[in-house]
Formats: structure tokens, C-alpha cells, sequence
């Protein structure tokens, strides 16, 4: 496969909340990304810049105003009938009727997936996740980092071509954030998935990501990409190196450009 | 005498020392204790003062004679009094089995209001249009007198060539329905717009959106509403007999007694006393089953 052909292709992207009405608002405006197979992407920036709208317009959950956006050369709404997206939410969002495992099987029995296929499927990605022993408890029995992982597992269980997760460690507390986001680069590594990652974190956009998108607010732009060369695989001494702190550094200016620009 | 953390800490709060089925039931028959301890001191009283509230002239709002409140023990004693003269069936056969009757139209009825409930819920969340031009006749229904509309059911029945006991679980059903319909719309409507989305994600469809999501979503609501609907479909049975002219009913037997009130008060109460219990009984069997079916995931949520 070309690997100059993007996976997700925005052009001339705007969304306008409440459109004709007195109080619209333009939550993004013009926005143009285009994001590789493979990559982890974060879209970061203040509250307000629209960068979880963005998130939405890519995985079809709400239209763009204006614009166009392709995803492995076909329009988001087909990507989403086509299952091409696995999402994961600032909260866990399980059933909590479901045990673990019924909840991970959730995506394939929606998609119609054989009993015994889901069954295997729901077993590889619990473990993928660590959770294997967790299969038959409810997720009140599991704690928040523990219910994020049945989420990422869930989203992985169809293997979709798209990870989009929306500030998926937000409501954890720090140091389980930093173990999630270790998790979760593995993940990465193994499934090859894109990731497409919403956070309004400096540190973990960077310690996660090949690119970072920087956004400002008013209405919500791309103020400027960084790339992230840090080495890969990324561990607990990455968060040590000088070239981090460089690139936090680099991140927070170009923030600090889309505040006064 | 001082108490250190640590002790206080070792002893047990008495929830963990005394089983909860045991406590249940103490609790049940202490509270039983004190209904029966409060009925006849009242009448211990009234005894005494004439009725009167102690050191005033004002009268007691119910007298308390054994023909308005009989003891306990004669209520209790009537259960097991012949039912006719000359005849060996006791009060509290013929009540089991009017009971029993009545049950069997009100869980008929029950069965068939909660269908009709949860379906119209169904219906009304998707089609808001629905909900908003038949929601107002769904209202009025429960606020038209039900003696007023049972005896027209009856006669309808009848001329349908309908045996009467169907046209009593049509009453029991039509008492039964609305609880189940407004609690099935409030819960199906309850799941956040994430989890809806997250099911978007997987471009379910809308059959699935329901029966994944929104119904089990529910549950907890149609159960609240299930236990209301049990009792209010023994009063739909029972009140539903007594236009229909069955005889083998609850309904029956409670206007029978009342005739006899004035010489004989204690078979009214027991009759009463059935009436409740039965009430009771369904409810408690709705609570079992909700038990097993949310207790695993922590869901009872009353």
C-alpha cells in the first residue's frame, strides 16, 4: 500500500453549532490535516477550540458544516457504516448490565460476529489489555483505569482501521495516567491502529505522539503541527529526556501563538 | 467507661452481626407487634374515656367498640369460623380461594397491561409526535373513575360473548399499564448521549440501539414500575368483579362481608387483611425476580 495515500483527509473543514440562528457558533474553522497509517496523532489545545468537535466530524458522530472529510478514500459517514472507527470516551462508557467480556463482545454482536468468534476475540483483547482475569466481573467491581482498559479493548475488538479517543484519561488520576498512556502506546505498537488522541495535556500529547496538532479557540484552528522525533519505544525515562522538555517547550509556544495571534 | 479506636473499630456495626434475612424479619414482626400494640390501645382508650381523647371533651375520630374495631384476636379468630351456618368451610378457605380466584385475573390482567405499557413506552420514545398527541388520552384514561368504566367493559365483554373473567383482567389490565409506560419512556430516554454515540460508532441499527442499550437501560425503571402495577392490578381484578357478577372473587366476598358489617365486623377485616396480603404476596414475588435479575450489576436502585 502507498503510505503517501493518508488514512484521514480534511479539507477546508468549518463547523458551525446552531447554524442561521442568533446564537451560532463557529466551533472550527477551516481546518486541513491530513494523518498517515500507523500514526498517533494528537489534537491538542485549550478548552473550547473545538478539538474534540473534530474528533466527532472524523468519526461521523456530527456533520461538518463546510469541507470535506475522507477516510481511506471514502466519505466519514461510509467509514462509519464500514466500522472503520473504534472510539473511546473521557468515561469508560460501559454497559453496566454487562460483565466485562460481554462488554468488550458488545461491537461484535452489533456487527454479527459467531458466538465462538466473539468469544476468542473478547478473550485476545482482555488480555491484550491485562485484564484477563477480570472477564466475569461488572464494571462497578473494576476501578477507573481498570474500566478504561475494557474500553480501549472494546474499541479494539473489531479491529478497527481508526482508534478515536476523546481525552480518554482525563478523570483518571495522574499516576494511573501515566501507567494508561504507557499502556496504551503499547497497544499502539501491537495493533498498528491510527490513533487519533484528544487531550488538552502538553506532556502526554507529546510523550504519545508521532504529530501533535496544536488548535487556539475562537473559532477553532490549527495554529501549527509539531512533530515529535523521540525515540520509540517510549518509557518511563522518555519523560526525562532533554529533547521532551524541548519539545513541551515547542508545544507551549506554538499554544502561546494561537492565544495572541 | 472509654472506648479506643481500635475497639470500636473491632466491633462489628450490628448490620454484619445479625444476618439479613433475620433482621428483616425481626424488623417485619416488630413493626406487626407495634401496629397490633397501637390498635388496642387505642381501643384501651376509647374504653375508658368514652371515646374521648384523654383529659378533653373531643371525641376520638373512629370509635372504638368491637363493632367498629374489633380485637385482633376476633379478627384473627373469624378467619377460622364456619363461613356459612351449617356448613364446615371456615372464613379463611373460602378467603384463600377467592384470593387465588381474583390473582388469577389480576396476573392475566398484570401480564397483559404490562406488555400494553411497555409497548405504548416503546412507541412514544420513538415517535415523539406520538407521545405528544396520545400522551394526554394516556393521562385521562387513569383519571376517568375506574367504577365508572368497569361495569361499560363488562357489558362490552359480554356482548363480545367474552367469559366474564376476561373482561376483569381488561380492568386489572387497563389499572396496570400506565405506571409500566411512563416508567419504560423515562428509562428507555435515560442512557447519556455517549453511551447512544458509542452505539453510533458501531453504526448499529435502531432495533439494536433498543434492545442493547435502551430496554436494559430501563430495567430498573420497569421494575419500579412493575411493583406498583401488581398492586394496582389486584384493585383492577377486585373492583373489576363486582359489576361482572362473579362469585368466586375477592370482590365478592368483600361486598358480602360489608352487608354483614354492622353484626359481624371481624370477616370484613380479614377479608381486608386477605385483600393486602395478596397485594403483598405479588409485589413480593415482582421484588424476587427484580433481584435476580439487577442484583449482580448493583442496579436496584430503591
Amino acid at each position: 500500500m502507498n503510505n503517501y495515500q493518508p488514512v484521514v483527509s480534511i479539507q477546508s473543514v468549518s463547523k458551525v453549532f446552531n447554524q442561521g440562528r442568533d446564537n451560532s457558533i463557529k466551533a472550527l474553522d477551516n481546518i486541513n490535516l491530513d494523518i498517515q497509517p500507523g500514526e498517533f496523532v494528537s489534537l491538542l489545545g485549550p478548552s473550547g477550540c473545538g478539538k474534540s468537535t473534530l474528533l466527532r466530524l472524523i468519526g461521523d458522530l456530527t456533520p461538518p458544516s463546510n469541507g470535506s472529510i475522507r477516510i481511506k478514500d471514502k466519505p466519514a459517514h461510509q467509514a462509519r457504516l464500514d466500522r472503520d472507527y473504534g472510539m473511546v470516551f473521557q468515561q469508560a462508557t460501559l454497559y453496566d448490565w454487562r460483565s466485562v467480556i460481554k462488554n468488550v463482545q458488545l461491537p461484535l454482536e452489533v456487527m454479527n460476529y459467531p458466538q465462538d468468534k466473539r468469544d476468542v476475540r473478547a478473550q485476545e483483547m482482555l488480555k491484550l489489555v491485562q485484564l484477563e482475569e477480570f472477564g466475569k466481573h461488572y464494571p462497578w467491581q473494576l476501578s477507573g483505569g481498570m474500566q478504561q482498559r475494557v474500553a480501549i479493548a472494546r474499541a479494539l475488538s473489531f479491529e478497527p482501521s481508526i482508534l478515536l479517543m476523546d481525552e480518554p484519561f482525563g478523570a483518571l488520576d495522574e499516576m494511573t495516567r501515566e501507567r494508561m498512556q504507557l499502556e496504551v502506546l503499547r497497544i499502539w505498537s501491537q495493533t498498528k491502529t491510527t490513533v487519533i488522541f484528544v487531550t488538552h495535556s502538553i506532556p502526554e500529547a507529546v510523550f504519545l505522539s508521532s504529530r501533535v496538532v496544536v488548535m487556539s479557540v475562537r473559532p477553532g484552528r490549527i495554529t501549527g503541527v509539531i512533530e515529535i522525533d523521540l525515540p520509540r519505544p517510549r518509557d518511563v525515562e522518555t519523560r526525562e529526556h532533554p529533547h521532551f522538555f524541548e519539545k513541551i517547550t515547542e508545544v507551549r509556544e506554538m499554544l502561546r501563538k494561537g492565544e495572541t495571534a | 467507661m472509654a472506648t479506643t479506636p481500635i475497639d470500636s473499630e473491632l466491633i462489628a456495626p450490628p448490620s454484619q452481626r445479625i444476618p439479613g434475612w433475620l433482621r428483616k424479619t425481626l424488623v417485619f414482626f416488630a413493626i406487626l407487634s407495634a401496629l397490633c400494640l397501637l390498635w388496642e390501645g387505642y381501643k384501651a382508650i376509647g374504653a375508658t374515656t368514652g371515646d374521648k381523647i384523654p383529659f378533653t371533651n373531643t371525641p376520638l375520630p373512629v370509635r372504638s367498640d368491637d363493632s367498629s374495631m374489633p380485637h385482633i384476636a376476633s379478627i384473627v379468630g373469624a378467619l377460622f369460623l364456619p363461613a356459612q351456618r351449617g356448613n364446615d368451610t371456615t372464613v379463611i378457605s373460602i378467603l384463600i380461594q377467592s384470593a387465588l380466584f381474583t390473582w388469577r385475573e389480576a396476573i392475566v390482567g398484570f401480564l397483559i397491561g404490562s406488555v400494553i405499557g411497555f409497548a405504548l413506552g416503546v412507541i412514544f420514545s420513538r415517535w415523539l409526535f406520538l407521545e405528544r398527541g396520545l400522551m394526554p388520552y394516556v393521562v385521562a384514561s387513569q383519571t376517568v373513575p375506574l367504577l365508572a368504566i368497569a361495569p361499560m367493559i363488562v357489558i362490552w365483554g359480554s356482548r363480545l360473548g367474552w367469559d366474564t373473567w376476561i373482561a376483569v383482567t381488561i380492568i386489572s389490565a387497563y389499572l396496570t399499564f400506565f405506571p409500566v409506560t411512563i416508567n419504560t419512556l423515562r428509562g428507555l430516554r435515560s442512557p447519556d448521549p455517549t453511551s447512544v454515540e458509542l452505539m453510533r460508532s458501531y453504526a448499529s441499527s435502531e432495533w439494536q440501539l433498543l434492545w442493547k442499550l435502551r430496554v436494559p437501560a430501563a430495567l430498573p425503571y420497569i421494575f419500579t414500575a412493575l411493583k406498583i402495577s401488581a398492586t394496582a392490578s389486584v384493585i383492577g381484578a377486585v373492583i373489576g368483579e363486582l359489576p361482572s357478577g362473579i362469585a368466586d372473587g375477592l370482590g365478592r366476598v368483600l361486598l358480602t362481608y360489608s352487608y354483614y358489617y354492622v353484626s359481624g365486623p371481624e370477616k370484613l377485616y380479614a377479608a381486608i387483611i386477605m385483600a393486602a396480603l395478596l397485594g403483598i404476596t405479588f409485589t413480593s414475588i415482582i421484588i424476587v425476580i427484580e433481584r435476580i435479575a439487577l442484583a449482580p450489576q448493583r442496579r436496584i436502585n430503591d
